[in-house]
C-alpha cells in the first residue's frame, strides 16, 4: 500500500489526466456526478454520485451504427470510434461491484462488444466509505464499503490518500504517480476500516437478507397477494431504473439525420407502459406487472440465472430517488414476510 | 451468428410472392448469392429497414435450401407495410439468426409429428415440416392441420396442395374459420377439428398460431390424452436486441429471443403468464 498527502491531490490527479482521460466525482450545482478531470477540479464531499456509474461503460445513449439508403442499395457502416483508455476515480464499493452484474449480462455469450470495449479501456479506482448513509445497504450483499474492489483501491484517512493495486491495470495506474508516493503500512487504513465497519453494522438497513427470498419458489413469489399493494402507488416514471447501476434495459432506436439514418441504443425502463407495447397488445398491462417484472427480475430470475447473485447492490438510490418512496427494501420485506 | 450481434449484414430481396391478400413471401440471399448465415428452423432472424424501424420474423425456408432464405410477412405495420411495397433487387438489413429453434435432431427424431397452424402461424412451421420432409427417413408419420380465415388466407396453398399433399406419410387436413364458395373442404375452428381428428396420443405434436388458438389447441391436445410434454409452441417474437441482453422479451428467467422462441408446453405451464 502507498500513501500520497492529500496536498498533492491535484498533482496526482494532474498526473495521471496527462497520460488518460481522468474522470473524478465532483459538486455541479450542488449535485454529485462525474466529470472529466480540470485543473483545480475539487473531489466531491458527498457519499455518492446522484447517477451512478455505469454510463462509463453503458452509457445512457450511443450510437451503434449508420444506415444509408440511395434506391435498392443499402450501406451499413459500423461508426464506432476508437476507444481510448480512461481511469474513473472515486467510484464507491457498491458502484464497482455493479460492474460485475453488467459483466453477467453484456460480456455473456454473444458478448456486446460495445460494452467490452469500453470495459477493456476503462480503469477503475475505487474510493473506500467513512460516511455510510441510512439508505446503504450494500452489507446485504456482502460488499465491505470498507474495503472496496476495483483495479485500485484508494482510502482517505488522516490527511493522506492511501492506494492499492489490485490489478495489472491498477499498477500501471500507480506507475503515473510512482513518483508521488511513498510506502505504507497501511495502519491509518486499519483503524478507519474499523470505525466504519462499527458504523455500517449500525445502519437502519443492516439487517436486510435478501437470502431468505431464495426459501420460496419463482411462481410462488410471483403470484404474491403484496404485489398489489406494493405496487398501487407507482406512477411508472421509471425513475428507480435510470438510476440504478445494474439495471440494464436497454431499447435500439433510429435517428435521421437527413443524410443517414443512425441506430442508436438507448437506456429503456421496465416500468414503462411501451416497454412490451407490439403490435399485438402488452404482455404487461398493468403497472402492478411491470413493477412486479423490475423486482423479480432483480431478486429471483436474475440470481436464477446467475449463481444466485442479485441484480442490485443496495447504493441506496432508488430508496432517495423515489417520488413514492418505495424501494427493493419494502418489497424484499413484504414478500419475505408473506413467506414467514 | 451475426458476427457484431447488432451490427447487421446486408441481404438483397432476389424474389417475391404474394401468398395472401396480406402476407408475402420475400426471397434473401447474401449480395455474392447464397444465404446471408445459416440457421435451423424455428430460428428467426431481425430484418430492418432505415427510416421503417427493424422487426424479428422466422425464417420461412428449411435450412436444408442452401441458396436462400426466405420469410412470409403478414403486412400490419409501418416496417412490414414497406416491405410489402419494395421490389426485387431491394437491399435490406439483417442480422440473427436468433432462438433455440426446434429440436429436430434430438426430441423430433424417430417420432411422428403433428404440425398445427393457425394464419401466419404456419410461417414458423413451413421450416420444420420442408426440413422433415428433405430429411423423411429421420421422422416417423407427418400430420398437418392447418387453417385460416378463408381460403384465400391460406398461406403456402399451392405448395400444400402440390408438395405436401401428393407425399407419401403426409397427410395435410385444411379448415376455414366459414364456408365459402369454391371451397369443399372442413369448414371450422382449428381447435375443434384437432379434436374431431382425435390424433394417436403416441405422436409430438407443435402449434403455432394466434395465443388464442394456442391455448384451445393444447387444451384439446390434452383432452385427447397428450402430455404437456409431448407438444411444443413457438411465441411471438416481442425481441429487440436478439441476444438475451435488452431485458424486453424476459419472461420468468426465460429470454423468449434466446431460451425461447420454442417452448415445450410443460415448460410454458412452469412460466409466468406474461405472453
Ligand atoms: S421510482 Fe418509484 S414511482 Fe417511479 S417507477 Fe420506480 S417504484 Fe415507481
Ligand atoms: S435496486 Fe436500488 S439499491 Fe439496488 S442497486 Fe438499484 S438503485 Fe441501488
Amino acid at each position: 500500500m502507498y500513501q500520497l498527502s492529500l496536498d498533492n491531490l491535484q498533482n496526482f490527479f494532474r498526473q495521471i489526466a496527462a497520460h488518460e482521460k481522468l474522470y473524478i466525482p465532483t459538486d455541479k450545482d450542488n449535485v454529485a456526478v462525474y466529470a472529466e478531470y480540470a485543473e483545480g477540479m475539487q473531489l466531491t464531499q458527498k457519499l455518492n454520485t446522484n447517477r451512478s456509474a455505469k454510463d462509463f461503460f453503458f452509457p445512457q445513449t450511443e450510437n451503434l451504427y449508420d444506415l444509408r439508403m440511395n434506391g435498392k442499395n443499402l450501406e451499413i457502416e459500423d461508426t464506432r470510434e476508437a476507444c481510448e483508455d480512461f481511469v474513473v476515480f472515486g467510484v464507491r464499493a457498491c458502484d464497482v461491484r455493479s460492474f460485475a452484474i453488467l459483466d453477467k449480462v453484456f460480456l455473456a455469450d454473444p458478448v456486446d462488444s460495445y460494452y467490452k470495449n469500453r470495459r477493456e479501456h476503462g480503469t477503475v479506482v475505487s474510493l473506500a466509505c467513512t460516511r455510510p448513509e441510512e439508505t446503504c445497504f450494500c452489507q446485504s450483499f456482502g460488499i465491505d464499503a470498507a474495503a472496496p474492489e476495483g483495479d485500485a483501491a484508494c482510502w482517505i484517512a488522516d490527511g493522506s490518500l492511501y492506494i492499492k493495486a489490485n490489478t495489472e491495470k491498477g499498477e500501471t495506474l500507480l506507475s503515473y504517480v510512482a513518483d508521488l508516493l511513498t510506502e505504507s503500512d497501511g495502519s491509518a487504513v486499519a483503524a478507519q476500516q474499523e470505525k466504519t465497519r462499527q458504523l455500517l453494522a449500525k445502519l437502519p438497513l443492516a439487517n436486510t437478507d435478501f437470502e431468505g427470498m431464495k426459501k420460496t419458489d419463482l411462481m410462488a413469489h410471483f403470484k404474491s397477494p403484496k404485489w398489489a399493494g406494493l405496487s398501487e402507488a407507482c406512477l411508472g416514471c421509471g425513475t428507480c431504473t435510470f438510476v440504478c447501476p445494474t439495471c440494464q434495459c436497454y431499447d435500439i432506436r433510429e435517428f435521421d439525420t437527413g443524410s443517414c439514418v443512425k441506430k442508436f441504443r438507448c437506456w429503456d425502463s421496465c416500468m414503462y407502459s411501451d416497454f412490451t407495447l407490439m403490435a399485438h397488445g402488452n404482455s404487461r398491462n398493468s403497472q402492478l406487472e411491470r413493477f412486479r417484472q423490475r423486482f423479480m427480475h432483480k431478486l429471483v430470475y436474475f440470481p436464477d440465472n446467475n449463481d444466485g447473485v442479485f441484480g442490485c447492490v443496495g447504493c441506496g438510490r432508488c430508496l432517495a430517488k423515489c417520488p413514492i418512496s418505495m424501494n427493493i427494501v419494502k418489497v424484499e420485506k413484504a414478500l419475505e414476510v408473506q413467506d414467514a | 451468428m451475426t458476427k457484431e450481434t447488432l451490427i447487421p449484414l446486408l441481404g438483397v430481396v432476389t424474389d417475391i410472392r404474394a401468398d395472401t391478400p396480406d402476407v408475402k413471401t420475400f426471397r434473401v440471399e447474401a449480395p455474392n448469392g447464397g444465404k446471408v448465415f445459416e440457421h435451423i428452423p424455428g430460428q428467426c432472424a431481425m430484418l430492418s429497414i432505415p427510416g421503417a424501424g427493424e422487426g424479428m420474423f422466422s425464417i420461412t425456408s428449411s435450412p436444408t435450401n442452401k441458396e436462400f432464405m426466405e420469410f412470409s410477412i403478414k403486412k400490419c405495420g409501418k416496417l412490414t407495410s414497406w416491405l410489402h411495397q419494395m421490389e426485387v433487387g431491394q437491399e435490406i438489413a439483417i442480422r440473427g439468426p436468433y432462438g433455440n429453434g426446434f429440436p429436430v435432431d434430438t426430441e423430433f427424431q424417430g417420432k411422428d409429428l403433428l404440425f398445427i397452424a393457425g394464419g401466419i402461424g404456419l410461417a414458423p412451421l413451413h421450416s420444420v415440416i420442408n426440413y422433415c420432409r428433405d430429411n423423411r427417413d429421420k421422422y416417423g408419420k407427418i400430420d398437418i392441420v392447418y387453417g385460416s380465415r378463408s381460403m384465400d388466407d391460406l398461406v403456402d396453398y399451392k405448395e400444400i396442395i402440390d408438395e405436401w399433399c401428393a407425399e407419401d406419410g403426409i397427410d395435410v387436413y385444411l379448415t376455414i374459420d366459414r364456408a365459402q364458395e369454391g371451397w369443399d373442404g372442413h369448414v371450422g375452428f382449428v381447435p375443434n377439428y384437432v379434436k374431431e381428428l382425435g390424433f394417436d396420443t403416441n405422436k409430438t405434436a407443435v402449434i403455432c398460431g394466434p395465443p388464442i388458438m394456442i391455448k384451445f389447441t393444447l387444451a384439446g391436445l390434452v383432452e385427447l390424452g397428450f402430455d404437456k410434454t409431448q407438444v411444443y409452441t413457438t411465441m411471438e417474437l416481442r425481441m429487440k436486441c436478439g441476444v438475451g441482453k435488452c431485458g424486453r422479451c424476459n419472461i420468468g428467467d426465460k429470454y423468449v429471443c434466446k431460451d425461447g422462441p420454442v417452448f415445450r408446453c410443460d415448460q410454458l405451464a412452469e412460466m409466468p403468464d406474461e405472453y
